[in-house]
């Protein structure tokens, strides 16, 4: 990742160019499908991949439990990302409580490896107002719905960490179709020409709802983007979490040290459908999809633990009931959430309500009470 | 008008507009202006003229050429704790940044429930007058007003200027400060030196008057003023109100007026449709229906683009001719 300009001191063009030129289809990849080792020296010690699969198990507990909850009636419509597990634990998991987070709909993995609390997780993909308002000891915003805009948020954020002389840094989330807005170029630019230490996780999962990325972008290469912007791009393989993990640590410590953002692509696949509402069956077919089952980030990660005996059946079974418990306490913990009243449409508009929220206020109230 | 002042200055409304950036970037570390053009150009109108080179690069600096980015930007700044004011360059170049202005600046507040707030200005320059080329005309305010979570911010003298510009800035929500470019620098006055602050959401009473109410704000303030004093001296009292802030609305200056006057005329320069000026129509006819003694009067430009051709461009802003009409027609009820 590092790149160095040499001078040259003569008019003539050098015969080679001195500067090493990655390969464009280059992917940074540590533990393959198949469980073998690429770069031993890069990957985390056992104890920081133990810490990574149980991240991504408790991720995936979440997707499948919301699919359940929705089917019964007691979750709103919810994004899943089944599968997509190693592009959003092994980023998040880079980050403190002092860094930011600006995660899309699509990442409630990513939200829950920061630490957003469970609760509140599954207040707001059931729509109460609970879910919205963060905890104040954590710097991540509600997902964001509209498409790239937060990415010149996470520039802006960065920016006012590095103006107070912090080294946190601020990590926003976009998909492949999400690079096609305008704000992520834009994002890309100011970071660059401001040298905000940000961290840009571009997760190309295949799909922008029924869009291919083929027709979304005649660009094959989407970490590529980052040179256009004089930033670096690194791609690297989305269902490998050791990968995503150290990738993203890189540009991290990179950001910290003061020398910028970096856009980092993970090639992922959306295998599950866009929303629960949503029937991928009208834009695509299982030879589509074929092949991505069997890359599954989770799986893979276990079967590697496994071999090596860095995790038992025994323990793994107890990550098992340890997430199911967890995420059972906190269900009853936002099932005891008290319903909304029709006044907190209305507040939280202005410290001060202007006059004519006031009033409106009162009309509402008065129509409550009627 | 809260204050700590100790003498009066003349200058114009730009020098104010420079000397609230000033005393706002003196006072609080956390304000940082930035835009295209702020830093060692000083803004285009010469807004933030020596701010950089006083304050420095890393408070007063110059963002790449792309609106959304700099609104964008500045609600992260916003989210992490800094009061950043912005600067558009013209009121018509703000539409790039739309989808952040409705999408995020007025919603923050609301979406987390008060966990985050956005204490940001964003400036610009805006309405015609001055022959400026096609797109740096525009009187946007109506699209802002309609936003829930921004307030607006039109003044139209120097002091003014100044105070609410530091109000704005202190504020802790989300302002929008439109400037009026024809009154740049055609209009001078004594401005207090020093910090003083004129709260938003009060009007100001121009000129006292029973017969007409007259609402107006930002450049069409003097041309109200002018169509007054003409009314006057035909023995007709009219009493012009300037808004000063659009959001918040003092509705009562307006209602107390109009429960005096009985007949109402609103003036913008901007197109006539869905304007502002139809948000202060309704409320009088809402609230005050029993006092009016003739039809509410809207003195507007067109459903037209602002023209960008020069030599016919006077024609559609509003003037005093047309204020004038106006009062003659609400007078003969």
């Amino acid at each position: 990742m590092t790149r160095t300009r040499s001078s040259r001191k003569t008019a003539a063009p050098p015969a080679a160019d001195p500067m090493p030129t990655p390969s464009p289809d280059e992917m940074v990849q540590l533990l393959t499908p198949g469980g073998e080792v690429t770069d031993p020296a890069r990957l985390p010690d056992p104890e920081t991949q133990r810490w990574l699969y149980r991240l991504m198990r408790r991720a995936r507990h979440f997707d499948e439990r919301a699919w359940v909850l929705y089917r019964t009636g007691r979750m709103g419509v919810f994004p899943p990302y089944g599968g997509m597990e190693a592009s959003q634990v092994g980023t998040a998991a880079a980050l403190t409580h002092q860094d930011w987070l600006f995660p899309t709909y699509r990442d409630t993995g990513a939200a829950l490896t920061y630490g957003l609390p469970i609760p509140q997780t599954i207040a707001y993909w059931r729509t109460s107002p609970h879910g919205w308002a963060m905890p104040q000891n954590l710097k991540v915003l509600p997902f964001y719905i509209p498409i790239a805009t937060q990415y010149p948020h996470a520039v802006g954020a960065a920016l006012a960490e590095a103006r107070r002389g912090t080294r946190n840094v601020a990590m926003a989330y976009i998909g492949d179709g999400g690079s096609s807005e305008g704000d992520f170029h834009e994002a890309l630019n100011f970071a660059g020409a401001l040298n905000a230490p940000c961290v840009f996780i571009l997760q190309n999962n295949g799909w922008a709802i029924s869009v291919p990325t083929r027709a979304q972008t005649k660009a094959t290469n989407l970490s590529r983007r980052a040179e256009g912007y004089g930033i670096p791009g690194v791609r690297v393989d989305g269902n490998d979490v050791l990968a995503t993990y150290v990738v993203t640590r890189e540009a991290v410590e990179r950001a910290r040290r003061g020398e910028g953002p970096t856009l980092i692509e993970t090639v992922t696949y959306r295998i599950k459908p866009h929303t629960v509402a949503d029937d991928p069956s009208r834009y695509r077919t299982a030879e589509d999809t074929a092949g991505w089952d069997e890359k599954d980030p989770v799986v893979r990660l276990q079967a590697f633990l496994l071999a090596q005996g860095h995790l038992t059946e025994a323990e793994d079974a107890e990550i098992t009931r340890e997430i199911e418990a967890e995420f059972e306490a906190a269900l009853a913990e936002a099932d005891a959430y008290p319903e909304p009243t029709p006044a907190e449409i209305v507040d939280h508009v202005f410290a001060e309500p202007t006059p004519a929220l006031r009033r409106q206020r009162a009309e509402l109230m008065a129509e409550e009470a009627s | 008008m809260t204050a700590t002042v100790t003498a009066l200055r003349t200058m114009t409304m730009v020098a104010a507009i420079n000397d609230a950036l000033a005393l706002a970037l003196e006072r609080d570390p956390d304000v940082h202006i930035f835009g295209e053009d702020v830093g060692i150009m000083g803004g285009v109108f010469r807004a933030t003229d020596g701010l950089q080179a006083r304050f420095g690069t890393e408070r007063v600096f110059d963002t790449p050429l792309a609106e959304a980015g700099i609104v964008g930007m500045g609600i992260g700044m916003g989210l992490a704790g800094l009061k950043p004011v912005a600067e558009i360059q013209f009121a018509g170049f703000l539409y790039p940044a739309l989808d952040q202005v409705l999408s995020h600046l007025g919603r923050y507040r609301h979406r987390t429930r008060s966990r985050y707030h956005l204490p940001m200005v964003v400036r610009a320059p805006y309405g015609g007058g001055v022959h400026t080329p096609e797109q740096h005309a525009d009187s946007p305010e109506a699209i802002l007003a309609h936003t829930p979570g921004v307030k607006v911010v039109i003044p139209s003298t120097p002091r003014d200027a100044k105070g609410l510009l530091l109000a704005a800035i202190e504020d802790p929500d989300p302002v929008f400060f439109f400037e009026a470019i024809k009154l740049y620098r055609s209009v001078k006055e004594e401005v207090p030196e020093g910090h003083y602050t004129i709260p938003l959401g009060q009007a100001r009473l121009v000129t006292e008057g029973d017969d007409v109410t007259v609402i107006c704000y930002g450049g069409m303030v003097e041309v109200a003023q002018k169509a007054a004093d003409a009314a006057r001296a035909h023995g007709i009292g009219v009493e012009v109100i300037d808004l000063r802030t659009l959001v918040p609305l003092d509705t009562g200056t307006i209602l107390a007026s109009v429960q005096k006057t009985g007949r109402v005329i609103v003036v913008t320069e901007a197109p006539r449709t869905g304007g502002f000026h139809s948000e202060i129509s309704a409320t009088v006819a809402e609230e005050a229906i029993d006092f009016l003694r003739a039809p509410i009067v809207r003195v507007t430009g067109f459903d037209a683009p602002y023209p960008p051709f020069t030599s016919i461009e006077d024609s559609y802003r509003p003037n005093p001719v047309r204020v004038a009409k106006a009062i003659r027609k609400v007078m003969a009820y």
